[in-house]
Protein backbone atom coordinates (compact mmCIF):
# COMPACT_ATOMS: atom_id res chain seq x y z
CA UNK A 1 0.00 0.00 0.00
CA UNK A 2 2.86 2.30 0.89
CA UNK A 3 4.57 1.90 -2.45
CA UNK A 4 1.46 2.48 -4.56
CA UNK A 5 0.83 5.75 -2.76
CA UNK A 6 4.29 6.88 -3.71
CA UNK A 7 3.79 5.87 -7.29
CA UNK A 8 0.70 8.08 -7.53
CA UNK A 9 2.65 10.97 -6.06
CA UNK A 10 5.42 10.50 -8.60
CA UNK A 11 2.86 10.28 -11.37
CA UNK A 12 1.39 13.64 -10.36
CA UNK A 13 4.87 15.14 -10.17
CA UNK A 14 5.81 14.00 -13.65
CA UNK A 15 2.44 14.93 -15.09
CA UNK A 16 2.63 18.50 -13.78
CA UNK A 17 6.26 18.82 -14.87
CA UNK A 18 5.34 17.66 -18.36
CA UNK A 19 2.47 20.16 -18.50
CA UNK A 20 4.91 22.88 -17.41
CA UNK A 21 7.43 21.90 -20.07
CA UNK A 22 4.67 21.76 -22.68
CA UNK A 23 3.53 25.29 -21.80
CA UNK A 24 7.13 26.51 -21.97
CA UNK A 25 7.93 24.87 -25.29
CA UNK A 26 4.62 25.33 -27.10
CA UNK A 27 5.10 29.01 -28.19
CA UNK A 28 8.69 28.54 -29.43
CA UNK A 29 7.60 25.35 -31.22
CA UNK A 30 4.92 27.23 -33.14
CA UNK A 31 7.44 29.91 -34.06
CA UNK A 32 9.94 27.31 -35.29
CA UNK A 33 7.53 25.44 -37.55
CA UNK A 34 6.16 28.63 -39.11
CA UNK A 35 9.55 30.20 -39.69
CA UNK A 36 10.22 27.67 -42.45
CA UNK A 37 6.98 28.21 -44.39
CA UNK A 38 6.66 30.24 -47.56
CA UNK A 39 3.97 32.89 -47.65
CA UNK A 40 1.56 30.77 -49.73
CA UNK A 41 2.19 27.75 -47.59
CA UNK A 42 1.66 29.85 -44.46
CA UNK A 43 -1.63 31.26 -45.74
CA UNK A 44 -3.01 27.95 -46.91
CA UNK A 45 -2.00 25.76 -43.99
CA UNK A 46 -2.85 25.71 -40.32
CA UNK A 47 -0.32 27.41 -38.10
CA UNK A 48 0.05 24.13 -36.23
CA UNK A 49 1.02 22.04 -39.26
CA UNK A 50 4.63 21.19 -40.02
CA UNK A 51 6.35 22.97 -42.93
CA UNK A 52 6.85 21.05 -46.22
CA UNK A 53 10.53 21.67 -46.12
CA UNK A 54 12.66 22.38 -43.08
CA UNK A 55 15.49 23.51 -45.35
CA UNK A 56 13.52 26.47 -46.71
CA UNK A 57 15.71 29.33 -45.48
CA UNK A 58 14.09 32.01 -47.68
CA UNK A 59 12.49 33.77 -44.72
CA UNK A 60 15.81 34.01 -42.97
CA UNK A 61 17.44 35.53 -46.05
CA UNK A 62 14.68 38.15 -46.18
CA UNK A 63 15.09 38.90 -42.48
CA UNK A 64 18.81 39.49 -42.83
CA UNK A 65 18.60 41.45 -46.09
CA UNK A 66 15.52 43.60 -45.56
CA UNK A 67 15.53 43.70 -41.78
CA UNK A 68 19.11 44.85 -41.32
CA UNK A 69 19.51 42.23 -38.63
CA UNK A 70 23.23 41.88 -39.27
CA UNK A 71 23.95 45.48 -38.29
CA UNK A 72 21.63 44.98 -35.32
CA UNK A 73 23.83 42.11 -34.14
CA UNK A 74 26.97 44.14 -34.88
CA UNK A 75 25.75 47.15 -32.90
CA UNK A 76 24.67 45.17 -29.86
CA UNK A 77 27.97 43.28 -29.90
CA UNK A 78 29.95 46.53 -29.81
CA UNK A 79 27.77 47.88 -27.01
CA UNK A 80 28.11 44.67 -24.98
CA UNK A 81 31.89 44.40 -25.39
CA UNK A 82 32.68 48.04 -24.61
CA UNK A 83 30.26 48.47 -21.71
CA UNK A 84 31.14 45.13 -20.12
CA UNK A 85 34.91 45.73 -20.39
CA UNK A 86 34.51 49.04 -18.56
CA UNK A 87 31.88 47.66 -16.16
CA UNK A 88 34.17 44.80 -15.09
CA UNK A 89 37.15 47.12 -14.79
CA UNK A 90 35.31 49.64 -12.59
CA UNK A 91 33.45 46.93 -10.67
CA UNK A 92 36.68 45.15 -9.66
CA UNK A 93 38.32 48.47 -8.82
CA UNK A 94 35.52 49.50 -6.47
CA UNK A 95 35.44 46.04 -4.91
CA UNK A 96 39.24 46.08 -4.40
CA UNK A 97 39.09 49.40 -2.60
CA UNK A 98 36.08 48.42 -0.48
CA UNK A 99 37.39 44.93 0.20
CA UNK A 100 41.01 45.71 1.10
CA UNK A 101 41.20 49.20 2.62
CA UNK A 102 39.68 50.97 5.56
CA UNK A 103 38.93 54.64 5.20
CA UNK A 104 36.54 57.16 6.63
CA UNK A 105 34.13 57.42 3.72
CA UNK A 106 33.89 53.67 3.10
CA UNK A 107 30.43 53.20 4.68
CA UNK A 108 29.16 56.15 2.67
CA UNK A 109 30.48 54.77 -0.62
CA UNK A 110 28.94 51.38 0.07
CA UNK A 111 25.72 53.03 1.22
CA UNK A 112 25.59 55.06 -1.98
CA UNK A 113 25.57 51.84 -4.01
CA UNK A 114 23.00 50.27 -1.71
CA UNK A 115 20.58 53.19 -1.81
CA UNK A 116 20.94 53.36 -5.59
CA UNK A 117 19.19 49.99 -5.86
CA UNK A 118 15.97 51.42 -4.46
CA UNK A 119 15.81 53.98 -7.26
CA UNK A 120 14.50 51.96 -10.21
CA UNK A 121 16.11 53.43 -13.32
CA UNK A 122 12.82 53.12 -15.20
CA UNK A 123 11.32 55.82 -12.97
CA UNK A 124 14.09 58.37 -13.51
CA UNK A 125 14.36 57.96 -17.27
CA UNK A 126 12.54 61.25 -17.90
CA UNK A 127 15.40 63.13 -16.22
CA UNK A 128 18.18 60.82 -17.46
CA UNK A 129 17.04 61.60 -20.97
CA UNK A 130 17.93 65.27 -20.53
CA UNK A 131 21.34 64.42 -19.11
CA UNK A 132 22.18 62.09 -22.00
CA UNK A 133 21.11 64.84 -24.41
CA UNK A 134 23.20 67.53 -22.76
CA UNK A 135 26.23 65.22 -22.80
CA UNK A 136 25.78 64.96 -26.56
CA UNK A 137 25.28 61.20 -26.35
CA UNK A 138 21.72 61.08 -27.70
CA UNK A 139 21.54 58.91 -30.81
CA UNK A 140 25.04 57.55 -30.31
CA UNK A 141 26.22 54.22 -28.93
CA UNK A 142 27.68 56.22 -26.07
CA UNK A 143 24.22 56.52 -24.49
CA UNK A 144 23.57 52.82 -23.78
CA UNK A 145 27.26 52.27 -23.02
CA UNK A 146 27.45 54.87 -20.22
CA UNK A 147 24.12 53.64 -18.84
CA UNK A 148 25.26 50.00 -18.80
CA UNK A 149 28.75 50.66 -17.38
CA UNK A 150 27.73 51.56 -13.84
CA UNK A 151 28.40 48.79 -11.32
CA UNK A 152 25.40 47.66 -9.31
CA UNK A 153 25.31 46.64 -5.70
CA UNK A 154 24.77 42.93 -6.46
CA UNK A 155 27.91 42.92 -8.60
CA UNK A 156 29.91 44.60 -5.84
CA UNK A 157 28.60 42.21 -3.18
CA UNK A 158 29.52 39.25 -5.40
CA UNK A 159 33.05 40.59 -5.86
CA UNK A 160 33.41 41.40 -2.16
CA UNK A 161 32.50 37.80 -1.28
CA UNK A 162 35.29 36.60 -3.54
CA UNK A 163 37.82 39.14 -2.27
CA UNK A 164 37.15 38.10 1.32
CA UNK A 165 38.17 34.57 0.33
CA UNK A 166 41.47 35.70 -1.17
CA UNK A 167 43.97 35.41 1.73
CA UNK A 168 45.47 38.76 2.71
CA UNK A 169 48.84 36.94 2.98
CA UNK A 170 49.05 37.10 -0.80
CA UNK A 171 48.92 40.91 -0.67
CA UNK A 172 51.44 41.03 2.18
CA UNK A 173 53.90 38.72 0.47
CA UNK A 174 53.72 40.86 -2.65
CA UNK A 175 54.32 43.97 -0.57
CA UNK A 176 57.38 42.36 1.04
CA UNK A 177 58.68 41.85 -2.48
CA UNK A 178 58.04 45.50 -3.16
CA UNK A 179 55.02 45.27 -5.43
CA UNK A 180 52.91 48.42 -5.71
CA UNK A 181 49.25 48.33 -4.67
CA UNK A 182 48.28 48.79 -8.29
CA UNK A 183 50.32 45.76 -9.20
CA UNK A 184 48.61 43.77 -6.44
CA UNK A 185 45.23 44.70 -7.90
CA UNK A 186 46.33 43.89 -11.43
CA UNK A 187 48.26 40.65 -10.88
CA UNK A 188 46.62 39.15 -7.79
CA UNK A 189 43.10 40.45 -7.14
CA UNK A 190 41.83 40.91 -10.70
CA UNK A 191 42.90 37.43 -11.92
CA UNK A 192 41.55 35.72 -8.81
CA UNK A 193 38.15 37.33 -9.36
CA UNK A 194 37.79 35.59 -12.72
CA UNK A 195 35.07 33.11 -11.67
CA UNK A 196 32.84 35.95 -10.47
CA UNK A 197 33.71 37.97 -13.55
CA UNK A 198 32.71 35.07 -15.81
CA UNK A 199 29.31 34.78 -14.14
CA UNK A 200 28.75 38.53 -14.36
CA UNK A 201 29.77 38.70 -18.02
CA UNK A 202 27.27 36.00 -18.94
CA UNK A 203 24.38 37.49 -16.96
CA UNK A 204 25.03 41.03 -18.11
CA UNK A 205 25.47 40.00 -21.73
CA UNK A 206 22.03 38.39 -21.63
CA UNK A 207 20.39 41.36 -19.94
CA UNK A 208 21.93 43.95 -22.30
CA UNK A 209 21.10 41.82 -25.33
CA UNK A 210 17.49 41.56 -24.14
CA UNK A 211 17.06 45.21 -23.16
CA UNK A 212 14.60 47.21 -25.19
CA UNK A 213 13.93 50.36 -23.18
CA UNK A 214 17.35 52.03 -23.37
CA UNK A 215 18.13 51.46 -27.06
CA UNK A 216 14.55 52.38 -28.00
CA UNK A 217 14.67 55.63 -26.03
CA UNK A 218 18.22 56.75 -26.75
CA UNK A 219 19.07 55.42 -30.22
CA UNK A 220 16.09 55.92 -32.54
CA UNK A 221 18.46 56.39 -35.50
CA UNK A 222 17.92 53.59 -38.03
CA UNK A 223 21.61 52.74 -38.44
CA UNK A 224 21.99 52.31 -34.68
CA UNK A 225 19.32 49.61 -34.39
CA UNK A 226 20.12 46.74 -32.04
CA UNK A 227 18.41 43.34 -32.19
CA UNK A 228 15.38 44.40 -30.14
CA UNK A 229 14.74 47.67 -31.96
CA UNK A 230 15.44 46.08 -35.36
CA UNK A 231 12.87 43.40 -34.55
CA UNK A 232 10.31 46.03 -33.54
CA UNK A 233 10.85 47.95 -36.76
CA UNK A 234 10.73 44.79 -38.85
CA UNK A 235 7.46 43.76 -37.22
CA UNK A 236 6.04 47.23 -37.81
CA UNK A 237 6.69 46.98 -41.53
CA UNK A 238 5.68 43.34 -42.00
CA UNK A 239 2.74 43.06 -39.60
CA UNK A 240 0.83 40.54 -41.69
CA UNK A 241 3.75 38.33 -42.71
CA UNK A 242 3.90 36.12 -39.66
CA UNK A 243 6.17 33.61 -41.37
CA UNK A 244 8.82 36.34 -41.75
CA UNK A 245 8.32 37.57 -38.20
CA UNK A 246 8.64 34.02 -36.90
CA UNK A 247 11.97 33.69 -38.69
CA UNK A 248 13.15 36.99 -37.18
CA UNK A 249 12.01 35.93 -33.69
CA UNK A 250 13.88 32.65 -34.06
CA UNK A 251 17.13 34.30 -35.16
CA UNK A 252 16.98 36.70 -32.21
CA UNK A 253 16.10 34.03 -29.65
CA UNK A 254 18.86 31.68 -30.70
CA UNK A 255 22.05 33.38 -29.36
CA UNK A 256 20.98 33.57 -25.70
CA UNK A 257 19.40 30.11 -25.82
CA UNK A 258 22.67 28.62 -27.12
CA UNK A 259 24.65 30.57 -24.52
CA UNK A 260 22.30 29.26 -21.86
CA UNK A 261 22.59 25.60 -22.80
CA UNK A 262 26.38 25.76 -22.71
CA UNK A 263 26.82 27.94 -19.66
CA UNK A 264 23.74 27.19 -17.54
CA UNK A 265 25.83 26.36 -14.48
CA UNK A 266 27.20 29.92 -14.34
CA UNK A 267 23.78 31.39 -14.99
CA UNK A 268 22.11 29.48 -12.16
CA UNK A 269 24.98 30.42 -9.84
CA UNK A 270 24.71 34.08 -10.72
CA UNK A 271 20.94 34.23 -10.40
CA UNK A 272 20.87 32.54 -7.00
CA UNK A 273 23.88 34.32 -5.51
CA UNK A 274 22.39 37.65 -6.52
CA UNK A 275 18.98 37.00 -5.05
CA UNK A 276 19.45 34.80 -2.00
CA UNK A 277 22.29 36.93 -0.58
CA UNK B 1 57.73 55.21 -10.01
CA UNK B 2 54.38 54.66 -8.33
CA UNK B 3 55.91 51.67 -6.54
CA UNK B 4 58.54 53.80 -4.81
CA UNK B 5 55.92 55.77 -2.87
CA UNK B 6 55.12 54.65 0.66
CA UNK B 7 52.14 52.28 0.98
CA UNK B 8 50.28 54.97 2.93
CA UNK B 9 50.48 57.35 0.00
CA UNK B 10 49.76 54.60 -2.50
CA UNK B 11 46.68 53.67 -0.55
CA UNK B 12 45.31 57.21 -0.71
CA UNK B 13 46.04 57.47 -4.43
CA UNK B 14 44.44 54.09 -5.16
CA UNK B 15 41.32 54.86 -3.14
CA UNK B 16 40.78 58.19 -4.85
CA UNK B 17 41.65 57.14 -8.39
CA UNK B 18 39.81 53.80 -8.28
CA UNK B 19 36.62 55.31 -6.92
CA UNK B 20 36.59 58.53 -8.91
CA UNK B 21 35.05 57.43 -12.21
CA UNK B 22 32.65 54.82 -10.75
CA UNK B 23 31.30 57.35 -8.28
CA UNK B 24 30.96 60.01 -10.97
CA UNK B 25 28.95 57.52 -13.03
CA UNK B 26 26.79 56.64 -10.05
CA UNK B 27 26.17 60.29 -9.27
CA UNK B 28 25.49 61.31 -12.88
CA UNK B 29 23.15 58.52 -13.88
CA UNK B 30 21.42 57.58 -10.63
CA UNK B 31 21.40 60.38 -8.06
CA UNK B 32 21.48 63.43 -10.30
CA UNK B 33 18.47 62.25 -12.39
CA UNK B 34 16.53 61.50 -9.22
CA UNK B 35 17.15 65.04 -7.92
CA UNK B 36 16.37 66.59 -11.31
CA UNK B 37 13.20 64.54 -11.51
CA UNK B 38 11.98 66.01 -8.25
CA UNK B 39 12.84 69.51 -9.47
CA UNK B 40 11.07 69.03 -12.83
CA UNK B 41 8.00 67.74 -11.02
CA UNK B 42 7.44 71.27 -9.65
CA UNK B 43 7.65 72.88 -13.10
CA UNK B 44 5.67 72.58 -16.30
CA UNK B 45 8.74 72.19 -18.49
CA UNK B 46 8.03 71.01 -22.04
CA UNK B 47 11.34 69.20 -22.48
CA UNK B 48 13.15 71.64 -24.76
CA UNK B 49 12.58 75.32 -23.95
CA UNK B 50 15.25 76.91 -21.73
CA UNK B 51 12.83 78.23 -19.12
CA UNK B 52 11.21 75.85 -16.70
CA UNK B 53 8.28 77.71 -15.14
CA UNK B 54 7.74 76.88 -11.48
CA UNK B 55 4.21 75.65 -10.79
CA UNK B 56 4.52 74.35 -7.24
CA UNK B 57 2.36 71.36 -6.47
CA UNK B 58 0.12 71.71 -9.54
CA UNK B 59 1.45 68.55 -11.21
CA UNK B 60 0.87 66.48 -8.09
CA UNK B 61 -2.63 67.90 -7.77
CA UNK B 62 -3.25 66.95 -11.39
CA UNK B 63 -2.05 63.36 -10.86
CA UNK B 64 -4.24 62.85 -7.81
CA UNK B 65 -7.32 64.64 -9.16
CA UNK B 66 -7.26 63.24 -12.70
CA UNK B 67 -8.82 59.85 -12.10
CA UNK B 68 -7.66 58.77 -15.57
CA UNK B 69 -4.06 58.62 -14.41
CA UNK B 70 -4.58 56.53 -11.32
CA UNK B 71 -7.02 54.21 -13.05
CA UNK B 72 -4.06 52.94 -15.05
CA UNK B 73 -2.92 51.14 -11.92
CA UNK B 74 -5.92 48.84 -12.34
CA UNK B 75 -4.13 47.48 -15.40
CA UNK B 76 -0.99 46.94 -13.33
CA UNK B 77 -3.09 44.94 -10.87
CA UNK B 78 -3.37 42.07 -13.37
CA UNK B 79 0.42 41.71 -13.26
CA UNK B 80 0.34 41.56 -9.49
CA UNK B 81 -2.39 38.91 -9.46
CA UNK B 82 -0.56 36.81 -12.04
CA UNK B 83 2.66 37.36 -10.09
CA UNK B 84 1.09 35.68 -7.07
CA UNK B 85 0.03 32.72 -9.20
CA UNK B 86 3.54 32.69 -10.66
CA UNK B 87 5.08 32.39 -7.19
CA UNK B 88 2.73 29.57 -6.18
CA UNK B 89 3.60 27.61 -9.32
CA UNK B 90 7.31 28.36 -8.79
CA UNK B 91 7.21 27.08 -5.20
CA UNK B 92 5.38 23.95 -6.33
CA UNK B 93 7.92 23.15 -9.04
CA UNK B 94 10.82 23.99 -6.72
CA UNK B 95 9.55 21.52 -4.12
CA UNK B 96 8.97 18.88 -6.81
CA UNK B 97 12.41 19.39 -8.35
CA UNK B 98 14.07 19.32 -4.96
CA UNK B 99 12.81 15.79 -4.31
CA UNK B 100 14.58 12.73 -5.62
CA UNK B 101 13.40 12.56 -9.19
CA UNK B 102 14.74 11.21 -12.43
CA UNK B 103 15.63 13.92 -14.95
CA UNK B 104 15.08 16.79 -12.58
CA UNK B 105 18.03 18.70 -14.03
CA UNK B 106 16.50 18.57 -17.52
CA UNK B 107 13.18 19.84 -16.15
CA UNK B 108 14.91 22.65 -14.30
CA UNK B 109 16.81 23.72 -17.42
CA UNK B 110 13.67 23.71 -19.56
CA UNK B 111 11.44 25.51 -17.05
CA UNK B 112 14.05 28.27 -16.62
CA UNK B 113 14.57 28.65 -20.38
CA UNK B 114 12.05 31.49 -20.99
CA UNK B 115 13.86 33.77 -18.55
CA UNK B 116 16.90 34.15 -20.77
CA UNK B 117 14.87 34.74 -23.94
CA UNK B 118 14.74 38.15 -25.56
CA UNK B 119 11.73 40.05 -24.20
CA UNK B 120 10.72 41.68 -27.47
CA UNK B 121 10.95 38.39 -29.36
CA UNK B 122 8.89 36.74 -26.61
CA UNK B 123 6.30 39.51 -26.86
CA UNK B 124 5.87 39.00 -30.60
CA UNK B 125 5.88 35.24 -30.12
CA UNK B 126 2.90 35.60 -27.81
CA UNK B 127 1.33 38.07 -30.21
CA UNK B 128 1.18 35.12 -32.53
CA UNK B 129 0.03 32.69 -29.84
CA UNK B 130 -2.83 35.01 -28.84
CA UNK B 131 -3.87 35.94 -32.39
CA UNK B 132 -7.63 35.50 -32.72
CA UNK B 133 -7.91 33.78 -36.09
CA UNK B 134 -4.49 32.22 -36.70
CA UNK B 135 -3.29 32.07 -33.13
CA UNK B 136 -2.01 28.75 -31.89
CA UNK B 137 -3.79 29.10 -28.56
CA UNK B 138 -7.21 29.33 -30.16
CA UNK B 139 -6.38 26.52 -32.59
CA UNK B 140 -5.26 24.43 -29.66
CA UNK B 141 -8.42 25.18 -27.68
CA UNK B 142 -10.59 24.39 -30.71
CA UNK B 143 -8.80 21.10 -31.24
CA UNK B 144 -9.62 20.21 -27.63
CA UNK B 145 -13.27 20.74 -28.55
CA UNK B 146 -13.59 24.09 -26.80
CA UNK B 147 -15.04 25.79 -29.87
CA UNK B 148 -16.48 28.77 -28.07
CA UNK B 149 -13.35 29.49 -26.06
CA UNK B 150 -11.31 29.09 -29.23
CA UNK B 151 -12.83 32.24 -30.70
CA UNK B 152 -11.67 34.55 -27.95
CA UNK B 153 -9.89 37.75 -28.86
CA UNK B 154 -7.30 37.57 -26.08
CA UNK B 155 -5.60 40.86 -26.79
CA UNK B 156 -8.64 42.71 -28.10
CA UNK B 157 -11.01 42.33 -25.17
CA UNK B 158 -10.83 44.97 -22.50
CA UNK B 159 -11.16 42.75 -19.43
CA UNK B 160 -8.89 40.04 -20.80
CA UNK B 161 -5.98 41.83 -22.37
CA UNK B 162 -4.07 42.61 -19.15
CA UNK B 163 -4.38 39.05 -17.90
CA UNK B 164 -3.27 37.69 -21.27
CA UNK B 165 -0.23 39.99 -21.16
CA UNK B 166 0.48 39.21 -17.52
CA UNK B 167 0.34 35.48 -18.25
CA UNK B 168 3.14 36.09 -20.75
CA UNK B 169 5.09 37.59 -17.86
CA UNK B 170 4.30 34.48 -15.82
CA UNK B 171 5.56 32.30 -18.65
CA UNK B 172 8.78 34.28 -18.79
CA UNK B 173 9.65 34.73 -15.12
CA UNK B 174 8.26 31.65 -13.33
CA UNK B 175 11.55 29.78 -13.86
CA UNK B 176 13.51 32.63 -12.32
CA UNK B 177 11.47 32.47 -9.10
CA UNK B 178 11.69 28.69 -9.19
CA UNK B 179 15.49 28.65 -9.35
CA UNK B 180 15.69 31.01 -6.38
CA UNK B 181 13.24 28.82 -4.44
CA UNK B 182 15.27 25.71 -5.27
CA UNK B 183 18.40 27.40 -3.89
CA UNK B 184 16.59 28.27 -0.68
CA UNK B 185 15.30 24.70 -0.36
CA UNK B 186 18.80 23.33 -0.72
CA UNK B 187 19.91 25.56 2.12
CA UNK B 188 17.50 23.84 4.56
CA UNK B 189 19.56 21.41 6.67
CA UNK B 190 18.82 17.79 5.79
CA UNK B 191 18.76 16.59 9.40
CA UNK B 192 15.53 18.50 10.10
CA UNK B 193 13.83 16.24 7.56
CA UNK B 194 15.45 13.15 9.03
CA UNK B 195 14.13 14.13 12.45
CA UNK B 196 10.65 14.76 11.08
CA UNK B 197 10.68 11.36 9.39
CA UNK B 198 11.65 9.67 12.63
CA UNK B 199 8.79 11.48 14.35
CA UNK B 200 6.49 10.03 11.72
CA UNK B 201 5.54 13.21 9.86
CA UNK B 202 3.84 12.73 6.47
CA UNK B 203 5.05 14.51 3.39
CA UNK B 204 2.28 17.13 3.45
CA UNK B 205 2.94 17.77 7.11
CA UNK B 206 6.66 18.18 6.38
CA UNK B 207 5.82 20.67 3.66
CA UNK B 208 3.61 22.79 5.96
CA UNK B 209 5.65 22.53 9.12
CA UNK B 210 9.22 22.55 7.81
CA UNK B 211 9.66 23.44 4.15
CA UNK B 212 7.41 26.49 3.83
CA UNK B 213 8.40 28.12 7.15
CA UNK B 214 12.05 27.76 6.19
CA UNK B 215 11.37 29.36 2.83
CA UNK B 216 9.54 32.30 4.38
CA UNK B 217 12.21 34.99 3.91
CA UNK B 218 12.76 34.04 0.27
CA UNK B 219 9.01 33.89 -0.37
CA UNK B 220 8.67 37.37 1.10
CA UNK B 221 11.55 38.62 -1.03
CA UNK B 222 9.98 37.20 -4.17
CA UNK B 223 6.57 38.65 -3.32
CA UNK B 224 8.06 42.12 -2.91
CA UNK B 225 9.84 41.68 -6.24
CA UNK B 226 6.43 40.80 -7.67
CA UNK B 227 4.88 44.01 -6.31
CA UNK B 228 7.64 46.31 -7.58
CA UNK B 229 7.75 44.38 -10.86
CA UNK B 230 4.00 44.87 -11.31
CA UNK B 231 4.35 48.60 -10.62
CA UNK B 232 7.09 48.95 -13.24
CA UNK B 233 5.69 46.88 -16.15
CA UNK B 234 6.48 48.49 -19.45
CA UNK B 235 7.87 46.52 -22.36
CA UNK B 236 5.29 43.75 -22.79
CA UNK B 237 2.20 45.92 -23.35
CA UNK B 238 4.30 48.54 -25.11
CA UNK B 239 5.54 46.06 -27.71
CA UNK B 240 2.52 43.82 -28.01
CA UNK B 241 -0.60 45.98 -27.80
CA UNK B 242 0.75 49.55 -27.72
CA UNK B 243 -1.56 49.94 -24.75
CA UNK B 244 -4.66 49.01 -26.75
CA UNK B 245 -7.48 48.31 -27.28
CA UNK B 246 -8.31 51.96 -26.55
CA UNK B 247 -5.80 52.25 -23.73
CA UNK B 248 -7.16 49.18 -21.91
CA UNK B 249 -3.69 47.69 -21.46
CA UNK B 250 -1.69 50.86 -20.86
CA UNK B 251 0.49 50.55 -17.76
CA UNK B 252 1.64 53.36 -15.51
CA UNK B 253 5.21 53.57 -16.83
CA UNK B 254 3.86 53.55 -20.38
CA UNK B 255 1.64 56.47 -19.41
CA UNK B 256 4.67 58.31 -18.00
CA UNK B 257 6.70 57.76 -21.15
CA UNK B 258 3.79 58.92 -23.29
CA UNK B 259 3.21 62.03 -21.17
CA UNK B 260 6.88 63.00 -21.43
CA UNK B 261 7.94 62.00 -24.91
CA UNK B 262 4.69 62.15 -26.89
CA UNK B 263 2.94 65.09 -25.18
CA UNK B 264 6.14 66.89 -24.07
CA UNK B 265 4.69 67.36 -20.62
CA UNK B 266 7.89 66.68 -18.69
CA UNK B 267 6.65 68.35 -15.52
CA UNK B 268 3.61 66.12 -15.18
CA UNK B 269 5.60 63.03 -16.24
CA UNK B 270 8.21 63.82 -13.59
CA UNK B 271 5.55 64.15 -10.90
CA UNK B 272 4.13 60.78 -12.00
CA UNK B 273 7.63 59.27 -11.83
CA UNK B 274 8.25 60.69 -8.37
CA UNK B 275 4.98 59.15 -7.17
CA UNK B 276 5.98 55.78 -8.63
CA UNK B 277 9.39 56.09 -7.01
CA UNK B 278 7.67 56.89 -3.74
CA UNK B 279 5.49 53.76 -4.01
CA UNK B 280 8.52 51.59 -4.75
CA UNK B 281 10.42 53.03 -1.80
CA UNK B 282 7.42 52.37 0.47
CA UNK B 283 7.20 48.77 -0.72
CA UNK B 284 10.93 48.30 -0.11
CA UNK B 285 10.70 49.91 3.32
CA UNK B 286 7.85 47.59 4.29
CA UNK B 287 9.91 44.69 2.95
CA UNK B 288 12.91 45.65 5.10
CA UNK B 289 10.65 45.97 8.11
CA UNK B 290 9.00 42.59 7.54
CA UNK B 291 12.27 40.83 6.74
CA UNK B 292 14.20 42.21 9.70
CA UNK B 293 11.33 41.38 12.05
CA UNK B 294 11.27 37.84 10.68
CA UNK B 295 15.01 37.63 11.26
CA UNK B 296 14.77 38.63 14.92
CA UNK B 297 12.26 35.97 15.80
Amino acid sequence: MHSSKFRIQDLIKYLTLLIGVFVVLFPPYVVIINAFKSRDEFNSSSSMSLPHNFLNFDNFNVVFERGGLLSGFGNILIIIVVSLALNILFGTMVAYVLGRFDFKLKPIVFGAYLVATIIPSITTQVATFGIIKSLGLYNTMGAPIVLYIGADVIQIILYLQFIRNIPYDLDENAMVEGASLFKIYRSIIFPLLTPATATLIILKTISIYNDMYIPYLYMPKQSLGVVTTVLMRFQGVNTADWNLICAAILVILLPTVILYFFLQRYIFEGVTSGAVK
Amino acid sequence: MFGTLSYRKQKTIIIVSFLLIPLILLATFTYYPAIKLIYYSFTNWDGYSPEKPWVGLDNYREVFSNSDIFKVFEHNFAYFAMGIVQNIIAIYFAVVLNSRLRGRNVFRILLFLPYIMNGVAVAFMFGYVFDTTNGSLNLFLSSLGLKHLGETSWLGTEGLVNYALASTGLWRFMGYNMVIYIASLQAIPKDIYEAAKIDGAGSLQTLWKITLPNMKPVIQLNLFLTVTGALEVFDLPFVLTKGGPAGASQTYVQRVVETAFAYNNYGLASAMSVILLFFVVIVLAVQQLVLSRGGNK
